[in-house]
């Protein structure tokens, strides 16, 4: 009888986690910032078709980095989710928190049980009523959560783009300081990033309905 | 409610009434027994007509249950998406069940895909959905819708009738339906131009509304008592606008006095 070579759980987690990383390295990065109005999401993405930021529902966005199949079948099915809820209910009953968690729990099933880990990393967010009501939850590939706190960066350069975010002054920021600062810390010292190579969406927070809106070419550089 | 998470070949793609469908959640009206059809709530007069600039589209807000006046101030006129609306007649209940899914598969389909249906999509979306709807029809359950909307590809206003069947047929200048829609149409028919204004257009819409009432005891005319007044919105370039209730009572008012003028 053949006996399978025994490998420890400990390094079977951890060769999964960093198939998942290096997945994720390869993408371009993604960063949400509070500013007056609502909530900024800009993503570093040269195609005008293959988006990594979409509107899931009147007050929640999306966004993802890493592989765009896998983190567009997410994308389609938070909209499913937050439709069929939203039928099923009321539309005040679609709620980010929800959505965040049943994300959770579908990439940590997935990171377990399956032969593969998604290689992506999602970002929910959900624009308040007021100021201090934004929130944005980010998940990571292996199913973990995290309450971001005013901003949210997202791919493989995270860790410095969110130091370059968090030097950001948190004053309340009007959309044009705000695209700067988050194209700044995209970009890093070294870069600049042109109108042409940025997604560009906001939640418009004093928005009836649908608050999604997506910046075009000539309002980006506009701002920039 | 779980994440809805479907193998590649098992997706529903971009419809919603297909997502529906999978998790079993979609709207069945079909009864096993006879039922009284009276007991059930109807709204009806529904009319649009082109303008200038696009097209509008108009409702009385009287539903009945036979011989009684079960509500005062239905909405039978709803905006679909940024670029149409679509107004009922018929069996309320379903009437606006139908509009709700019809607004959530628009809206369903452009957060999917990324992009809008095209309007001759839209109105052949409403069709599939009468189509479904048929067996509740037979039974009594009769929806009868029309749409109306801005066709962006093409630059004009374009308007849309129906039947039970989900039979759609393009109309160039008018359309009507519901009980008082006989009454409604002819008075369009005498008004209407091609070039004719938005005022112009807002003014014989309602006209057409107030005679259906005047004619049909189903269709409910101005109430200024309660302040209720038919709904009315253009759909232009501009998108989908709701005339002013104010705007509303103030023609009105004039229509009245102009008809009290040549009693």
């Amino acid at each position: 009888m053949n006996m399978p070579f025994y490998v420890a759980p400990e390094q079977v987690m951890k060769d999964r986690a960093d198939y998942a990383q290096k997945g994720i390295a390869r993408g371009r990065s993604l960063v949400a910032l509070e500013f007056a109005g609502g909530l900024l999401l800009v993503a570093e993405n040269p195609s005008r078709n293959l988006r990594k930021i979409s509107e899931i529902y009147d007050r929640i966005a999306f966004g993802g980095v890493g592989k765009y199949n896998e983190y567009d079948q997410l994308r389609i099915a938070g909209v499913r989710h937050a439709d069929m809820k939203g039928y099923t209910y009321s539309r005040d009953d679609v709620d980010s928190q929800a959505l965040a968690n049943q994300y959770a729990q579908m990439l940590g099933q997935i990171f377990t049980h399956e032969m593969k880990p998604l290689e992506v990393e999602i970002l929910v967010v959900a624009v308040g009523y007021c100021e201090t009501g934004n929130r944005l939850f980010h998940i990571r590939y292996d199913g973990s959560v995290t309450d971001e706190q005013g901003f949210a960066a997202l791919g493989g350069d995270a860790e410095s783009i969110r130091e370059r975010l968090a030097a950001i002054d948190r004053a309340p920021l009007d959309l044009g300081s705000a695209l700067q600062g988050a194209v700044a810390a995209l970009a890093g010292p070294e870069r600049t990033l042109a109108a042409d190579q940025l997604e560009v969406a906001v939640l418009d927070r004093l928005e009836e309905g649908r608050c999604f809106r997506r910046l075009t070419l000539d309002e980006i550089s506009g701002l920039l | 409610m779980s994440l809805p998470f479907y193998s590649a070949t098992d997706d529903p793609g971009p419809s919603f009434a297909a997502l529906l469908s999978k998790e079993s959640l979609q709207p069945r009206y079909e009864v096993d027994s006879p039922y009284d059809a009276a007991s059930i709530m109807h709204g009806t007069t529904v009319v649009a007509a082109r303008f200038a600039d696009g097209v509008i589209i108009a409702g009385d807000r009287r539903a009945t249950s036979g011989h009684l006046i079960s509500h005062r101030t239905m909405e039978k006129v709803f905006q679909a998406d940024r670029w149409s609306g679509v107004a009922i007649s018929g069996a309320a209940g379903p009437a606006i069940e139908m509009v709700k899914l019809f607004q959530l598969q628009l809206e369903h389909y452009e957060k999917v895909e990324g992009h809008s249906l095209s309007l001759e999509g839209k109105a052949n979306q409403l069709s599939q959905m009468l189509r479904a709807h048929l067996p509740a029809a037979m039974q009594g359950m009769v929806v009868v819708p029309i749409f109306a909307g801005f066709d962006l590809r093409r630059g004009y206003g374009r308007l849309f009738a129906y039947d039970v069947t989900g039979g759609r047929y393009e109309e160039e200048d008018y359309v009507a339906s519901g009980s008082g829609s006989l009454h409604a149409r002819t008075v369009i028919r005498l008004g209407h131009r091609a070039d004719i204004s938005r005022d112009e257009c807002v003014d014989l819409l309602l006209k057409a509304l107030f005679t259906a009432a005047d004619e049909d005891s189903a269709t409910g005319g101005p109430d200024s008592m309660r302040g209720i007044y038919p709904i009315i919105s253009t759909i232009s370039a501009e998108g989908y606008v709701e005339v002013p209730e104010s705007e509303v009572a103030d023609r009105f008012a004039a229509i009245i006095a102009e008809f009290a003028g040549r009693a």
